[in-house]
C-alpha cells in the first residue's frame, strides 16, 4: 500500500475541477512523471501559490464536489507523482473518487465540521490515516491533536489493499 | 415496486456484486480515443495485459486534435492506430472518417436502447439519449475495460427530471440543460442517473436529447438517460432493420427498457420549459448561468460552433437561421467546426457551410479542438468566446481565457453583433 500520512495541503474552495489540476494542455504526455511539475498550475484559489504551498505536502484537505469536470485520470496521477496519496473532501465528483481507489489511493469523504475541525488545526501538523481503524489523527504544530473515525466502502477498501482495480479485477473476472 | 430504466439495464448486465452497495458489470461496448486511452494501452503493455475482451465491442476514433498539430499529439494518434490494428479492431476512425466521438459514434448505430457503454470521457452520458446506460470513467477503469469487459459502479440512483410545457422558438435543449444544472448546481445530481422524460423530451430530435444528456456531468450526473422511443427507433432503423421486423416492432421492443410507473426515484425535478428564455454562463462553473437578456452588450472575440454538445446538423441549422445573409462583426472571429464528416456533408448539400462562409466564419474539420483548448482557435489571454460546447472552466480554451456557453442561435447571434444580445432580434 501507498503511504497514507504526511502535511496537509488544504484547498479551501468546492467545486475543484480536473481542468484546474492538470490543464488539458499536458494530456498530451504519454508517461505520468511528465505531469509532476504542472500540479494544481491552473487552480482558481485566492492566494495560493501553488510552487511554494505544495512543497512537503502529502495530504489535500478540501471542500465539496472535489474533483469535477472531466474524466482525466491524469488529475490522480499528478498527485501521486507528487506523493500525494490523499484526498479528503465534504465530497467528490464521482469519476474522481473511483479513479483514486482504482490506483490504489484513498478519496475520503467526511461532514462538513469534522472538515471545519481540520482546516482549524492549521498546516503545521500532520495527517496519519489509519486504515484498519477507520481513523484520522491529526495533529497541529502547537501540540494539538484530534482523531476522527471515517467511514469507507468495502470495496473501496478492497481496491487499495489490491492497489488498484486493474490488480484486482485480473485476479477475479 | 417497480424498477428504473437504469436499475434495469444494470440487472440485465450484472456480473458481481463485490459488496452491498458496490456492482460488477458487462460493457457492451468500450468506446476510445486518443487523448486517454494511449497511456492505457501503454500501461496494458508494461502489465504484459495487451489483449482486447473483444475487438467488436471496442469503437476507436482519433478526433480531439486531429490531423495532429505535433509530434506529442502524432504519437498519441500512432499508439491508438497502431493498437487498432494490432487488434484487428475494425471500427475505428481515422483522418477523413473521423470525427467528435460523442456526436460520431451514435451517427454508426454503435449505441443501443439497453446497452451498457464506457469511455475515457467524462462526456460518454450523450449516449443515454438512446436509453442506455453510458458512463464516462478514468484510465484504469477504461484498461480494465478493455481487457476485461467489466466496470464497477456503485448501485444507481436516478433523479427523474420531467420537462413540461413548449419550448417557446429560438430556445432549444441546451438552454433547458444550462436551466436545469442552474437549477440545481455543479454537483446536484452527483452519483445520480439524470432521466429525462416529459413532452417536451418526448417531442425531441436525438440531436436534441443528445444535447440534453451531453451536459448531465455538468451537474455531477453519473449518465443522462431518455427512453428509447418511435424517435430512437427511427433513427436506429437503418442499423436495426435486421433485428426488427418493422419500426413499430422495434419501438414494443424497446419499451423493455422504460422506467416503470411505480419506479422509486432518489430525487425528482419538475421544470416547465413555456416561458424559458435563452441561457449562457457567465463565470468559470457551468452552474453559473443567467438569462442571455442579463448580458446583453458583453463583448466577444470569438464565437466557437462546435463540439459533441452542439455540433450536430440541426444546430448548424439552427445557427444558419440567423448567418443567412448577413455578416460577423469584423472584431469576431467566428469558427464553426462540424462535428462529423457526415454531418460536414449535409450541410454542405443544404448550403449551411456556404452561409456560414459568406458570413466570415472560418470552417473545420471535424474534431474536438477548441473545446478543450487544444487546437483551431485556442483563446489568448483576456479573451471572451461566446461557445457551444459544454465547459467554461477557467482556462479551458486557452489559459487566461473566458467562455461563455450558450446554444447555436444565441452563439450565431453574438457573431453577429459582436458582443452578448438576445437571438430573437435575429429571428
Ligand atoms: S467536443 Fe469537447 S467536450 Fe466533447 S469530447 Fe471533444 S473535448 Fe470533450
Amino acid at each position: 500500500m501507498k503511504n497514507f500520512s504526511g502535511q496537509a495541503l488544504f484547498l479551501d474552495r468546492s467545486d475543484i475541477n480536473t481542468d484546474e489540476i492538470i490543464p488539458a494542455k499536458y494530456l498530451t504526455e504519454n508517461t505520468k512523471n511528465a505531469l509532476k511539475p504542472h500540479i494544481l498550475e491552473d487552480l482558481h484559489l485566492d492566494g495560493f501559490n501553488v510552487a511554494e504551498d505544495i512543497i512537503g505536502r502529502n495530504i489535500i484537505v478540501t471542500r465539496s464536489n472535489f474533483g469535477c469536470g472531466s474524466s482525466r485520470e491524469h488529475a490522480v496521477w499528478v498527485f501521486e507523482v507528487n506523493d500525494i496519496n490523499v484526498v479528503i473532501a465534504e465530497s467528490f465528483a464521482r469519476i474522481f473518487r473511483q479513479n483514486m481507489f482504482n490506483c490504489g489511493m484513498l478519496a475520503i469523504e467526511l461532514p462538513k465540521e469534522d472538515i471545519d475541525t481540520i482546516f482549524a488545526l492549521g498546516t503545521d501538523g500532520t495527517i496519519k490515516i489509519d486504515m484498519e481503524q477507520n481513523l484520522i489523527t491529526a495533529e497541529s504544530g502547537r501540540g494539538n491533536s484530534l482523531s476522527i473515525t471515517f467511514t469507507m466502502n468495502e470495496f473501496d477498501r478492497e481496491l487499495v489493499k489490491a492497489g488498484g482495480w486493474l490488480a484486482y479485477a485480473d485476479s477475479k473476472y | 415496486m417497480g424498477k428504473t430504466i437504469a436499475e434495469k439495464i444494470f440487472a440485465a448486465h450484472l456480473r458481481d456484486t463485490p459488496s452491498p452497495t458496490n456492482v460488477v458489470l458487462d460493457i457492451d461496448v468500450v468506446l476510445c480515443h486518443e487523448i486517454t486511452t494511449p497511456i492505457a494501452i501503454n500501461d496494458l503493455v508494461s502489465h504484459n495485459m495487451d489483449t482486447v475482451f473483444d475487438p467488436d465491442k471496442i469503437k476507436a476514433v482519433i478526433d480531439h486534435v486531429t490531423p495532429a498539430k505535433d509530434s506529442k499529439t502524432a504519437t498519441q494518434g500512432k499508439i491508438l492506430r497502431d493498437w487498432a490494428r494490432r487488434h484487428n479492431i475494425k471500427d475505428f476512425f481515422d483522418i477523413g472518417s473521423n470525427g467528435v466521438c460523442h456526436a460520431l459514434f451514435p451517427e454508426k448505430g454503435f449505441i443501443r436502447p439497453g446497452y451498457t457503454v464506457i469511455m475515457g470521457d467524462s462526456h460518454t452520458c450523450t449516449h443515454g439519449a438512446f436509453g442506455a446506460f453510458a458512463a464516462g470513467v478514468g484510465t484504469t477503469d477504461l484498461e480494465v475495460g478493455i481487457h476485461k469487459g467489466v466496470c464497477s459502479f456503485r448501485e444507481p440512483h436516478t433523479m427523474k427530471v420531467t420537462i413540461t410545457g413548449k419550448l417557446p422558438d429560438g430556445v432549444y435543449a441546451k438552454d433547458v440543460i444550462l436551466k436545469i444544472i442552474r437549477q440545481i448546481s455543479v454537483n446536484g445530481a452527483t452519483d445520480m442517473i439524470m432521466e429525462f422524460s416529459g413532452p417536451v423530451v418526448d417531442r425531441m430530435s436525438m440531436e436534441s436529447r443528445m444535447t440534453l444528456c451531453n451536459m448531465a456531468i455538468e451537474a455531477g450526473g453519473t449518465s443522462g438517460i431518455c427512453m428509447p422511443d418511435r424517435v430512437t427507433a427511427e433513427y436506429l432503423w437503418p442499423f436495426i432493420q435486421d433485428s426488427h421486423l418493422s419500426i413499430d416492432e422495434a419501438v414494443e421492443d424497446f419499451k423493455k427498457w422504460h422506467s416503470d410507473p411505480d419506479a422509486d426515484y432518489a430525487e425528482e425535478l419538475h421544470i416547465d420549459v413555456s416561458d424559458l428564455k435563452p441561457q449562457i454562463t457567465y463565470g468559470y462553473k457551468p452552474d453559473e448561468v443567467k438569462d442571455v437578456t442579463e448580458m446583453e452588450g458583453s463583448p466577444v472575440d470569438q464565437v466557437y460552433i462546435g463540439s459533441c454538445t452542439n455540433g450536430r446538423i440541426e444546430d448548424l441549422r439552427e445557427a444558419a437561421r440567423i448567418l443567412l445573409n448577413r455578416k460577423i462583426a469584423p472584431t469576431v472571429r467566428g469558427v464553426l467546426s462540424p462535428a462529423t464528416p457526415a454531418i460536414y456533408s449535409k450541410a454542405m448539400e443544404e448550403g449551411i457551410i456556404k452561409i456560414f462562409m459568406d458570413a466570415g466564419f472560418c470552417v473545420t474539420n471535424p474534431t474536438c479542438g477548441a473545446c478543450l483548448g487544444m487546437s483551431n482557435g485556442v483563446l489568448a489571454e483576456g479573451e471572451v468566446c461566446a461557445s457551444t460546447t459544454n465547459r467554461n472552466f477557467n482556462g479551458r480554451m486557452g489559459k487566461g481565457g473566458m467562455v461563455h456557453l450558450m446554444s447555436p442561435l444565441s452563439a450565431a447571434a453574438a457573431a453577429v453583433a459582436g458582443h452578448i444580445t438576445d437571438p430573437g432580434k435575429y429571428i
